[in-house]
């Protein structure tokens, strides 16, 4: 029965990894999910007909429970939402590997071996970490609490002691694992520290700590795995810990920032919406939505620049309904995504994809950087930094070297902006106040809408 | 060190290179349901759980073990369910 188990368990591996690899391409992405889906369902199956389980009332109740729950959840939430969840499903991945990692401590033979008990006590640490982590990365994308970077005194100094105490507890226990305080110990430890290593990082960072927690929870997977001796939790594990590695390496690549900047350096300031930012007082005009239009009269070309804003403003269907007037004019109209728009990779493109935008006429960065200054009109809405100038020459700027979209070499700019506050790095935009920049003030999906009502009217 | 373990360690770290390739693949198109999918395949962490659970031993262990089978069907269910709404959505032009 053990071998039919662990063929199996291979099976599902081999299946995770041809999911993740269909998740490649647009066309076999939800095959490539399915796969994954088939892969998990064989995997649970076999395990519970492995023989191994002797009751299974609660087993029942759980797998039911956490069903029930994850529908609800996953049903209900916004796309807006969606760095958020991934972000507490992330952290409950964590949990769940603390809490298997510690059923395990209360039925270990009475002769451990050492590498178990090392796994055991990592599993926690590791789990624990993305647990509250994960939390404190909900709470802030959520707005349950600021997303400026929270710093105090010492606090890397106080971490680092912390990650130290851990190691030393940790040996303790493998050396007497009978020592339950020990454990309790790492336990509480792990615990601050996901809190402590996740407040410095501002909001608009979140997508690189989402990205990394994601990889922590499969290394987490991975310790538990190793625990057990569990194949499939130790390939499975090693997958997504190696995928979300890469993927936040990607991201920190993108923003031109390395991961220790990211993590440790405290970037961005409270993004001020009530309208303050300028020291100076710089002329900048208001246009209206009449003026967009008539630019658009005289327009060829245009390319769009969504930011976090569109979320916010959940302006994305509204905007899909102005461009398609626009190409049904025989304009040519793409959205230029940069990498890190929006609070998750991808993220911008997903929104798009909700409000129906064909996925073809989005642009990578680097695919649509040169064509902008053979474009006649750039709408930029509900982004700020990705624009910024400031990141090609101001060496003392937190955006200093971040590839950004080339936007200032169209003819036209057009920026949909609530006010001239500065976005997440705290930095001005001179884009503003540029002769050929038109800032429309407001609320993107008003302003959008305003703009559709006067293209049919 | 027993050839089970160094099996094991052997198995996590080719499953590390072979992560490592699968991903450097994906556009940037579709890093969100990336991530929401490798979260959700991180719930794998459910099959310990069952096992955990299963093995009836002491009613904490039993109960600590069934708090962590819905953390973790939590974290599968809700992640492919979500990763699949995304995917969903993206389509090409309707031309027909």
């Amino acid at each position: 029965m053990a071998t039919i188990t662990n063929l199996v368990y291979l099976l599902s591996a081999a299946l995770f990894y041809f999911g993740l690899k269909n998740l490649g391409s647009p066309k076999t992405a939800r095959h490539g999910n399915g796969l994954a889906m088939l892969a998990m369902l064989l995997a649970v199956i076999i395990t519970l007909l492995s023989r191994q389980i002797l009751d299974f009332t609660y087993i029942i109740v759980g797998l039911v429970v956490g069903s029930l729950i994850g529908i609800i959840v996953a049903k209900k939430v916004q796309m807006t939402a969606m760095p958020q969840m991934v972000a507490l499903f992330n952290g409950l991945g964590g949990a769940a590997s603390t809490l298997v990692a510690s059923s395990e401590y209360f039925q270990l033979s009475t002769q451990p071996e050492m590498n178990v008990l090392a796994t055991l006590a990592l599993s926690i640490f590791i789990g624990t970490i993305t647990f509250t982590g994960s939390l404190i990365a909900f709470a802030k994308l959520q707005g349950l609490m600021k997303g400026a970077p929270i710093t105090y005194g010492g606090q890397h100094i106080l971490n680092g002691i912390m990650v130290v105490g851990t190691i030393v507890l940790g040996t303790l226990f493998v050396m007497e694992p009978d020592n339950f305080n020990l454990l309790l110990g790492i336990l509480v430890l792990s615990a601050i520290l996901g809190v402590t290593s996740v407040i410095p990082i501002g909001g608009a960072d979140m997508p690189v700590v989402i990205s990394l927690l994601n990889s922590y929870s499969g290394l987490a997977a991975a310790a538990t795995g190793f625990v057990i001796s569990n194949n499939v939790l130790i390939i499975s594990g090693a997958l997504v810990g190696a995928s979300g590695l890469i993927l936040t390496n990607i991201m920190c690549v993108a923003m031109n920032r390395s991961l220790t900047n990211v993590l440790f350096a405290a970037v961005g300031t409270e993004s001020d919406d009530s309208g303050g930012g300028s020291t100076e007082k710089k002329q900048v005009t208001r246009y209206t939505a009449e003026d967009a239009v008539v630019i658009f009269d005289n327009a060829e070309s245009v390319i769009i620049v969504p930011g976090y804003g569109l979320a916010v403003a959940q302006a994305q269907h509204a905007l899909q309904e102005m461009a398609q007037i626009l190409m049904d004019r025989g304009m040519n109209v793409r959205y230029a995504i940069h990498p890190v728009a929006g609070r998750m990779p991808g993220h911008m493109n997903v929104l798009l994809a909700e409000a129906n935008v064909s996925y073809d006429l989005l642009e990578e960065m680097d695919a649509i950087n040169d064509d902008f200054k053979n474009t006649d009109v750039v709408l930029v809405i509900g982004a700020n930094d990705v624009t910024n100038p400031v990141a090609r020459y101001k060496k003392d700027s937190a955006l200093y070297g971040m590839p950004i979209l080339n936007v200032d070499e169209a003819r036209t700019v057009m920026i949909i902006k609530r006010s001239l506050s500065p976005g997440f790095a705290g930095e001005e935009n001179p884009l503003f106040y540029d002769e050929k920049t038109m800032m429309l003030f407001g609320d993107a999906k008003k302003m959008v809408t305003e703009i559709v009502q006067v293209l049919k009217g | 060190m027993s050839d089970v373990i160094l099996m094991s360690i052997y198995i996590f770290v080719l499953a590390i290179f072979i992560g490592f390739e699968v991903i450097t693949k994906v556009p940037p198109l579709l890093h969100t349901p990336l991530m929401s999918g490798s979260n959700a395949i991180s719930g794998i962490t459910v099959v310990g759980a069952l096992l955990s659970t299963g093995a009836g031993h002491t009613t904490l262990a039993t109960a600590l073990g069934l708090f962590a089978i819905i953390f973790a069907t939590v974290n599968v269910v809700g992640g492919f369910m979500v990763t699949d709404r995304m995917l969903d959505m993206f389509k090409k032009e309707k031309n027909k």
